[in-house]
């Protein structure tokens, strides 16, 4: 969406605006950049780390953050005008560099069915789309949908493919699939889902009786290494 | 800042034995979960934040039989389960009246009642609301997942095996508080029965009211809604006059508040509740204010729901008054200084 969905004036980040009464949404930007996811979770860091104590939870998206707030401890005004400070400020310069990690990944065959369909629409070898599906360093814009499940970024666009039209209902956990411009992980067994599924991992994303039970947060950078 | 680590009388406990049994299942009712107060601190790893819809009718709940507010009780919908007794104890039901009886005799709402093995807990059928709870001393002690004992379907999570109860299941109970037998009978007063649907649901507007036409927030706040029969512990999808966007119906991803109106490209309004994805594509007009986040697991389909705005300040004062009530639950019940709510 363009600045015009915002009426006459033109929207300047980074904007707080309340989402409820115990949350705001701290809004960067528009378009899925990864400088502008960056900064989502630089601000998610920092606050973690050493936020404000009436900060409950956040949860990152593409281009925002959800900062859920204790209406007992401070004012929307309070909050309102910290957050903005801190989205602006130095908060997030000095924070370490993201994590990276790498997936080993099968492509194709029983662990990845729908690579060979990705590459005749994209007019690749199967063996080239995995090289190319390998290359890139993706940033996880953000988890979601399920207890786990990355959105990484950004695929390249010769790899672009369309949805399917009637998701897949039960995809396995360690399922590394594409879709548009990004490509994700499914976390869970029987994982619906609508992504062109070309690989999988032997890794876990979630476990709940590991320690952490996730293995990516938002921000980290990770890699596919196949196998 | 919640990490969403146990809370102290929550640690896993190993395989119930028999007697820690407190219920067997003779009929599962038509969709009946363990459920707490939830499992704060996840969001950012996509796990919802899940927890009884009516955490107020499970935080009275619990304090009639002696728990802490964020015990686990069972959240019963439109149709209850039949349990039978497996051990002594007490339980309290509160929530939508859908007739709650022991050994078939009615038994008052919002109530504790000392029960004996045998007895048979059952559901004579809805008379209002939508979602019942109920409580037993000791608070059902499934194992925690991430510091919560809630059950979320359709990430498979917590409860038992993170599914609705089944026939056949038996539920464990913790070791019954100290002076549980003196609390049969205690009851709360009539003013501290919080339930039913308020005319309208009261919204903050935004975050993205500004995605729709003017002719979209009057209707939202003008017309009446229906709940639809796709409904489910993750929103209460409503028909009624549609919501026309702007330009698009299409956001960037990202983290999604409860009682968040969401608003596809069909324009029929989606209010979000506890069992909601963690982030959303679609903008939202308008938010259910926390104090009224309640009411919405009362609304059963076909019930009828309008909205009326209000400022943050209006929000937090009746956000306030809540917490004043659960306060006042607390001294009625004796369980002030219980941690959690």
């Amino acid at each position: 969406m363009k600045g015009a969905t915002h009426g006459s004036i033109s929207p300047s980040y980074p904007r707080v605006v309340p989402a409820g009464d115990e949350a705001v949404l701290v809004v960067f930007g528009q378009e899925i950049r990864r400088d502008v996811n960056q900064r989502v979770h630089a601000l998610a860091r920092a606050l973690m780390e050493g936020g404000p104590a009436w900060v409950r939870e956040v949860v990152p998206g593409y281009v925002s953050l959800l900062v859920y707030y204790d209406p007992d401890r401070a004012s929307f005004a309070r909050v309102h005008d910290t957050l903005l400070a801190w989205a602006t400020g130095e908060a997030g310069a000095a924070l370490p560099p993201p994590r990276r990690v790498e997936i080993p990944v099968r492509y194709g065959g029983l662990d990845g069915p729908d690579l060979e369909w990705v590459a005749a629409q994209v007019g690749l070898e199967p063996e080239e789309v995995a090289a190319r599906h390998s290359r890139p360093v993706y940033v996880v814009y953000m988890l979601g949908f399920l207890p786990g499940f990355c959105y990484l970024g950004d695929l390249p666009p010769e790899l672009a493919v369309a949805r399917r039209a009637t998701p897949r209902l039960a995809l396995p956990a360690g399922a590394v699939a594409i879709g548009g411009r990004q490509t994700g992980i499914y976390s869970l067994d029987q994982s619906p889902g609508g992504w062109r599924w070309i690989g999988r991992t032997r890794l876990r994303l979630w476990d709940p009786r590991r320690d952490p039970p996730f293995l990516l947060q938002a921000g980290d950078e990770v890699r596919f290494v196949p196998e | 800042m919640e990490t969403g680590q146990e809370r102290p009388g929550q640690r896993p406990r190993p395989g119930p034995s028999w007697d820690d049994i407190g219920f067997e299942v003779l009929a599962p009712g038509m969709f009946t979960t363990v459920q707490d107060l939830g499992r704060p601190g996840w969001q950012r790893f996509g796990v919802p934040q899940g927890g009884a819809l009516d955490a107020y009718a499970l935080a009275a709940a619990n304090a009639l039989v002696g728990n802490p507010p964020d015990a686990a009780g069972l959240e019963v919908t439109l149709v209850g389960p039949v349990l039978t007794v497996a051990r002594e104890g007490l339980v309290a039901c509160t929530g939508a009246d859908l007739g709650f009886a022991i050994d078939g005799q009615p038994a008052a709402l919002w109530q504790a009642h000392r029960v004996r093995p045998g007895q048979v807990l059952g559901f004579t059928g809805r008379r209002s609301g939508c979602r019942a709870y109920v409580a037993v001393a000791g608070g059902i002690a499934v194992a925690p997942v991430l510091g919560s004992r809630s059950t979320h379907v359709r990430a498979r999570l917590g409860g038992l095996a993170g599914r609705a109860l089944v026939r056949g299941d038996r539920l464990p109970v913790g070791p019954l508080p100290p002076g549980w037998r003196e609390r049969a009978g205690l009851a709360l007063p009539p003013p501290l029965r919080r339930h039913g649907l308020p005319q309208p649901a009261r919204v903050v507007m935004g975050p993205q009211h500004d995605w729709f036409l003017p002719l979209a927030i009057e209707r939202l706040l003008g017309a009446t809604y229906r709940v639809s029969r796709r409904w489910d512990r993750m929103g209460l999808r409503l028909e009624g006059p549609r919501l026309a966007h702007r330009h698009s119906a299409e956001l960037v991803s990202e983290g999604v508040a409860p009682g968040s109106i969401q608003v596809p490209g069909d324009g029929q309004p989606i209010v979000l509740l506890a069992d909601r994805q963690t982030t959303g594509g679609y903008p939202k007009i308008a938010t259910v204010i926390a104090a009224d986040l309640d009411f919405l697991a009362q609304a059963a389909p076909g019930d009828r729901i309008t909205f009326r705005a209000v400022d943050l300040d209006t929000a937090h004062r009746l956000r306030r008054e809540r917490q004043a009530m659960l306060a006042a639950v607390a001294r009625a019940t004796g369980t002030a200084g219980a941690p959690g709510a």
